[in-house]
């Protein structure tokens, strides 16, 4: 077994960056995705209980924003742009890092910029493996960066 | 929900409090639409068979948010998550339902996490938390860590 080698296509993908996205985070959306993971937090489900907070309105749990596809992002659009550059098939999520800057809540208007950081080659237990770090910079109504997140993925 | 933490509380090797969680194929579906992840890997058998790890897998994102809601239930409503992050080690797989809401024996995870540094910046009161995901067998699938801002009593 070997890393894998990373071809000059995917080199060249280094550093893209994918067109900005706006959109809203909706009480809604935070609710189901609170339910979803099981976080019974009532800053996150109870209107009432969060409106009379200090903050004032229904806040998101760290986290409810920082996967490019809850952006409305089409990540399959982008690993398929890899394959065409030489990614091998096998598609895994390898991992996360937040840093989590203001919080993010209901009603807020944010801009999700995607770029690919860095691509690289390892040997993991799958092969050779190809290492994706897609980073996203999610910036509020007021200017104010909230949230940087690296998401690792793993081809192999 | 639990009573507030301090700083003055916790030290070096202290327990954040252990979180139980269990997945089930439908939770991995519910998951699916709240977050917009409709990879066929959490739901189709062939798909995830064909990609080598046998069956449908619970989302890494999903893992990820039991250690986010373990680090916010441990440092309360006066808390600040600043980071976290976590890899994904290992495959885990869903509980099968046995009726409309009502889940199948089998696996339970421990969300479990260490207090490894407590320092002041800035006049923040910070604590660095190792942090993971641990089966039945002891496994710790998913490994991590965060920092948070916990309140001060001296303030």
């Amino acid at each position: 077994m070997a890393a894998f080698v990373v071809t000059d296509g995917l080199k060249q993908l280094i550093g893209q960056k994918e067109p900005a996205i706006v959109f809203k985070v909706e009480e809604g959306a935070i609710q189901r995705y609170a339910s979803a993971v099981g976080d019974s937090n009532p800053m996150h489900n109870d209107v009432e209980y969060a409106s009379q907070s200090r903050w004032g309105r229904v806040m998101a749990p760290p986290g409810f924003t920082g996967w490019p596809m809850a952006a409305g992002f089409d990540i399959f659009k982008l690993f398929e742009k890899l394959a065409k550059a030489g990614a091998p098939m096998g598609l895994l999520d390898g991992g996360i890092e937040y840093d989590f800057l203001v919080p993010v809540g209901a009603g807020d208007v944010l801009v999700a910029e995607i770029k690919i950081a860095n691509i690289e080659g390892r040997e993991t237990k799958m092969g050779p493996t190809m290492v994706t770090t897609l980073e996203s910079t999610y910036t509020n109504q007021r200017g104010a960066v909230v949230l940087v997140a690296r998401n690792t993925f793993l081809n192999f | 929900m639990a009573k507030q933490i301090y700083y003055e509380d916790v030290e070096v090797g202290s327990e954040v409090t252990a979180l139980k969680k269990i997945a089930t194929t439908r939770m991995l579906v519910q998951y699916a639409g709240a977050s917009g992840d409709f990879n066929p890997l959490h739901y189709e058998e062939d798909f995830a068979k064909n990609l080598g790890v046998g069956k449908p897998i619970v989302h890494g994102l999903l893992k990820r948010a039991w250690l986010v809601n373990l680090m916010t239930d441990w440092i309360g409503q006066d808390g600040k998550l600043k980071k976290l992050s976590c890899r994904y080690r290992g495959m885990d797989y869903p509980r099968k339902m046995k009726g409309f809401d009502e889940p199948h024996d089998g696996e339970t995870w421990w969300c479990k996490g260490k207090v490894t540094k407590k320092f002041i910046d800035n006049e923040s009161h910070l604590v660095e938390c190792e942090i993971w995901v641990e089966n039945s067998k002891g496994e710790k699938n998913t490994t991590g860590g965060a920092v948070a801002v916990l309140p001060s009593r001296a303030k």
